[in-house]
């Protein structure tokens, strides 16, 4: 039941948006979100829709994929856009009792919404499209230079990728271990708070256990191998830029000018 | 008639581009009272199987029936067939969480409602019963020895007292003695006190040595089905799906063809001593 939850949602495809180095698609995610802030006219909103649309087309991910991400935000967005519109104060074109609706309400909950939406299903793109390790990778890459005033990014960007890799390994274990104590006999679906609080001892203790005997298991397994940090270590696979991405980083770099200039 | 599996199929993460056909239309009987092996290459659908028993798993087609009645019927009492069908994990070490062995072995039993003292004397004899050396059962489950946890957990599931035991692969990462001890106390249970038991296995002297039934399952289908002895018979077709027969069954085989005059569908060991001294006449 657990292994049905994916992390990271990749979807696995043979596109353009596939093949951009992880670090160009971080990059081009960043320079959106700061894009969607910037842009506070139609006509801005409007070119964010445009480059939002070219990225869908290009990644070959059903637009279903897209909006799936949206269902888990509907309630936030509900009560932002309903905050909005009754909260704003300005000129009311409509009031019903201690409710009014001002036409800057309405104005700046359709921003609201829209970037919203924009900024969900952008960064939708972008993890479609990559896996959680390639991004991981991109991280360390693009953070690297802070190893000049020391920040550890290797060792960082190592403890996201191993909590990656656990992430379904623990999930798997959970379940093994929620069917063993069912077939005890315990009951994690019947009770009040305190009875069903009570009742997740039986998983969370042989959950631990188990998470820090793997994890003492793979530092043992690392240390055996002379595992040793960041310092001189190559890459199997080291990130290269392709002609793709120069393409990319230009319609970025045209996409945000083009938002500050509308 | 204890359980009946009627055309039960199941199939992981349904829908999904990782969807795996675990179980394809399987139909077995269990009867009360029997001893039953099953085998099976590593991924065949064995551990799938025996989930569905005791309503760990709902079939994705096809019935379960326990002493006739559907588990997965509206209204059902899953946690009743869960108290009767009893079932022993894989590594079921990971499913220790109490303080103390002792008040682990009782988690059972108080799921069951029992009372404190009953509860602890349901435990006290399930202890006893695995031969659990005394002066470990007030010690933290997590300071012992690999086989002692699996005593303790095999321990926390007699001590429910089911009427159908399952045990998936309860010998794995014993050292011989001690699994001669546990397959003898589950042929003891069975013999004495009526319980069925269900064994899975990867050793195939263990299933022939106890079991009074053997299933083989292959790719989530029942491949062969029936006593020990007519399955091993057929062992040259055992081992094209990577299983084999006991090693008994090889020795008496290169006696034979050594020229030897000794029968080859030999089981177990005490068979095929009697049929070396029948055949070297002392
Ligand atoms: N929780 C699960 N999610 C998805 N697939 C699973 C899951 N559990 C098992 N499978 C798959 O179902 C098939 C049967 O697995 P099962 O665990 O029943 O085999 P098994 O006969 O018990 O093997 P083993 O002897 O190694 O224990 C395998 O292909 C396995 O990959
Ligand atoms: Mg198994």
């Amino acid at each position: 039941m657990f292994k049905d939850i994916t992390l990271g949602q990749f979807y696995q495809a043979d596109s353009v948006m596939h093949s951009l180095d992880p670090r160009t698609k971080l990059v081009g995610t960043f320079l959106y979100i700061i894009a969607l802030f910037i842009a506070n006219d139609a006509a801005a909103m409007a070119a964010a829709v445009v480059f939002l649309c070219i990225a869908i087309a290009l990644s070959r991910v059903p637009a279903s994929f897209m909006f799936r991400g949206m269902k888990g935000i509907a309630l936030i967005l509900l009560l932002t856009v309903g905050f909005n519109i009754f909260l704003t104060p300005g000129v009311p074109i409509w009031t019903w009792g201690p409710l009014k609706v001002t036409a800057e309400g309405l104005r700046s909950a359709a921003f609201l919404a829209c970037r919203l939406v924009l900024l969900i299903s952008g960064t939708s793109v972008m993890t479609l499209t990559t896996t959680p390790n390639s991004l991981t990778d991109a991280m360390e890459s693009l953070l690297l230079p802070l190893t000049h005033i020391k920040v550890p990014v290797h060792e960082i960007a190592l403890m996201m990728s191993i909590a990656l890799r656990f992430i379904p390994i623990l999930m798997e274990e959970t379940d093994k271990i929620m069917k063993a104590q069912m077939a005890r006999g315990a009951d994690f679906e019947s009770g009040n708070f305190m009875k069903r609080a009570k009742s997740m001892v039986p998983i969370l203790v042989p959950l631990f256990v188990s998470a820090f005997r793997r994890a003492s298991d793979l530092a043992m397994a690392m240390e055996a191998r002379c595992y040793s940090g960041g310092e001189g270590r190559t890459k199997l696979k080291p990130l290269k830029y392709g002609r793709g991405d120069v393409v990319a980083y230009i319609v970025q770099i045209a996409f945000v000018a083009a938002v500050i200039l509308l | 008639m204890s359980i009946i599996l009627n055309h039960v199929s199941h199939i992981y993460s349904e829908g999904t581009a990782d969807e795996v056909r675990a179980l394809d239309d399987v139909s077995l009987e269990i009867a009360d009272g029997e001893f039953l092996g099953l085998i099976g290459h590593t991924g065949s659908g064995k551990s799938t199987l025996v989930q569905h028993m005791n309503a760990l798993l709902k079939p994705t087609s096809g019935q379960v029936l326990y002493n006739g009645e559907d588990i997965w019927a509206k209204g059902s009492d899953k946690a009743r067939i869960r108290s009767k069908v009893g079932l022993v994990f894989q590594y079921p070490e990971y499913q220790l969480f109490e303080t103390d062995v002792f008040t682990d072995v009782c988690f059972g039993p108080k799921n069951l409602g029992l009372s404190r003292v009953e509860a602890e004397a349901r435990a006290y004899e399930a202890l006893e019963r695995m031969n659990f050396p005394k002066e470990r059962w007030y010690m933290s489950p997590f300071d012992l020895s690999g086989g002692q946890k699996r005593r303790v957990a095999i321990a926390g599931v007699l001590a429910m007292k089911p009427e159908v035991l399952i045990l998936d692969e309860p010998t794995a990462g014993l050292d011989p003695y001690g699994r001669r001890e546990l397959l003898d106390m589950l042929k003891g249970l069975q013999r004495d006190e009526g319980l069925t038991v269900v064994l899975i296995s990867h050793c195939m002297d263990d299933v022939a040595g106890y079991a009074d039934r053997a299933v083989v399952m292959e790719k989530g289908k029942v491949f062969m089905n029936g006593t020990p002895a007519e399955v091993f018979f057929r062992h040259r077709e055992l081992e094209e799906i990577g299983l084999g027969a006991p090693s008994v069954t090889y020795i008496m085989e290169k006696l034979a063809a050594a020229g030897f005059d000794v029968k080859t569908d030999v089981m177990n060991v005490e068979d095929a001593a009697k049929e070396i001294r029948g055949c070297l006449r002392i």
